[in-house]
């Protein structure tokens, strides 16, 4: 394993730093506990946004603070979900007074650590809504299962609903919207290769240089099935099928496409990788009438990618559209 | 040995150490059905809980150790250890909280509040293939144990050896609850992380107890 990195212990701490640094003139960090919050935190009058969950994700969640998207990103040990204090006092550090919405990916670890910050948050006067993301369909929801997982539809999620605080929605307001995201979003990924956890300093799990693994999740957790290398044009087809029936969506149906990159991808292949999803997609007849490409939320060095499909309306497309001013998107500021 | 602060403090030092001993083989049970991340939560926070031991007073009772075990884990493990681990042993505190000496009865009362906590936060029911396999044989063993008028580090063994056989038992089940649910049969063959942290946990308490 080589790795750009000093301690492993010190990876997060170090990375949340090198961020706050980096990006001085959008957010402000703290050490202790760590927590990503945006510069002139809290808004007044404003819903404050905060999401979170291990890290190893970048630019999710902290690449996505500023104005027009997350208030607060509280990053957890690589792939491990923060615990409740950090969330508690980002969650207080963003509160403007009209409450807070939580943005949590569905996942044991981080429900149950958002919901214990949630109860303190209450008890010291704080309004929180939560949302839980749960967009991916490689995995059974059912009762055999803790459910969907949250992944990249996630940064669609925090992009609309930022942009919905922004225009000043109450928090009822905003938490509906997001929950309107969620259920029009839908994600299934593919990995080339494992990633390596630093603290664990070997592969989190095994694939043979002709295999990859359909419906990866965002910590390298086994999808659906082990399959043998196939060209680009078959594997999205693959993934697609599933995304697409799943909803349904429909012709005449406007859609978000979002291809992202597992952290270890080129974007000369995410592009391959859009140009024949689009294609399918028109052929459905769905219309793609915005887009998204690039790496947003990785899995460390992970060579792979997701697809992403998110069922617009006009005002999910207003929201879109809406500035928003992060280091990781930026428009129309 | 009595079964008063002095013993609450040895287990979970005991405790501690077994965490640090035991962190690759956790990661690797880890790894294999889960996200490779526990045996390292686990040792995180039970270090933290360790440099914080020695500042609870002589004269505090046990509970007053496992409430700052619950607080301490719930601030530093993360994942869905924290939470859990931390209202198991703040359950367990609530239920012995008056009390300067466990017996019988107040160790099957705390262990029962343990593995309440468990189930009220996890939501897991035995056979999900979680810590509540660990910790149902364990609590339902000191019950009998303690029915049949066995001495206080008697029960703590009973538990500790059904903990044992429960975590081993999780092996073939396929995974309902957790991050290990998404992989259905595979993962079959592989015994849950958790069941095993909290077997070694409660072997500690049963070390510490019979070897006073």
């Amino acid at each position: 394993m080589k790795k750009l990195i000093n301690d492993p212990k010190n990876v997060v701490a170090e990375a949340v730093a090198g961020f706050g640094a980096a990006h001085a003139d959008l957010v402000t960090v703290s050490s202790d506990p760590i927590f990503i919050v945006r510069k002139d935190a809290p808004v007044a009058g404003k819903v404050g946004i905060v999401s979170g969950g291990g890290s190893g994700h970048e630019p999710m969640h902290g690449g996505l603070v500023g104005p027009g998207m997350l208030d607060a990103a509280v990053p957890g040990a690589v792939f491990t979900s923060p615990t409740p204090d950090p969330i508690l006092a980002a969650t207080k550090a963003v509160d403007g007074g009209a409450g807070v919405l939580h943005i949590v990916k569905n996942y044991t670890g981080d429900v149950l650590n958002f919901e214990t910050a949630a109860d303190l948050a209450a008890a010291d006067g704080v309004e929180v809504r939560s949302v839980l993301v749960n967009d991916d369909v490689a995995v059974k929801d059912s009762l055999y299962t803790a459910g969907r997982r949250g992944v990249a539809g996630t940064v669609l999620v925090e992009k609309i609903a930022g942009a919905a605080a922004d225009r000043g929605d109450d928090l009822e307001s905003v938490a509906l919207v997001a929950e309107r995201v969620i259920a029009q979003v839908r994600t299934m990924g593919v990995a080339l290769t494992p990633c390596v956890v630093p603290h664990a300093g070997e592969p989190s799990f095994t694939l043979a240089d002709d295999e990859i693994e359909i419906g990866i999740g965002i910590h390298g957790e086994p999808g659906r099935e082990r399959i043998k290398l196939e060209p680009a044009d078959a594997i999205v087809d693959r993934m697609l099928g599933p995304i697409l029936d799943d909803i349904p969506f429909a012709s005449g149906d406007k859609v978000l496409l979002f291809v992202n990159g597992m952290g270890g991808t080129p974007q000369i292949e995410l592009y391959i990788v859009f140009r024949r999803a689009a294609e399918v997609l028109a052929e459905r007849g769905i219309e793609v009438s915005r887009t998204l490409v690039g790496n947003f939320t990785t899995s460390l060095e992970m060579q792979g990618m997701s697809i992403t499909v998110l069922k617009l309306d006009d005002e999910l497309t207003t929201l879109w559209d809406a500035p928003v001013q992060t280091a990781a998107l930026r428009w129309g500021r | 040995m009595n079964l008063d602060v002095t013993w609450a403090k040895a287990w979970i030092r005991t405790g501690a150490n077994v965490m640090s001993e035991h962190r690759v083989e956790l990661l690797d049970l880890d790894r294999a059905i889960g996200d490779g991340d526990h045996g390292e939560n686990m040792d995180r926070g039970f270090q933290a809980v360790l440099a914080k031991l020695d500042a609870v007073p002589a004269e505090a009772n046990p509970g007053d150790v496992l409430k700052m075990v619950a607080t301490t884990l719930i601030s530093t493990v993360g994942g869905a250890a924290g939470p859990l681990y931390g209202t198991a042993f703040l359950k367990a505190a609530i239920a012995v909280q008056d009390k300067s000496d466990l017996d019988g009865a107040a160790l099957v009362a705390l262990l029962t509040a343990g593995r309440d906590g468990i189930v009220l936060r996890g939501k897991a029911e035995s056979g999900d293939k979680t810590m509540v396999d660990a910790w149902t044989p364990a609590v339902d063993a000191a019950a009998a144990a303690q029915a049949s008028g066995a001495d206080a580090p008697a029960i703590l063994l009973a538990a500790a050896e059904a903990a044992e056989a429960g975590a081993l038992a999780t092996e073939p089940l396929i995974a309902r609850k957790g991050r290990a649910s998404y992989l259905g049969e595979r993962a079959i063959g592989h015994r849950d992380p958790g069941a095993q942290s909290s077997a070694l946990l409660l072997r500690a308490a049963a070390d510490t107890a019979t070897q006073g």
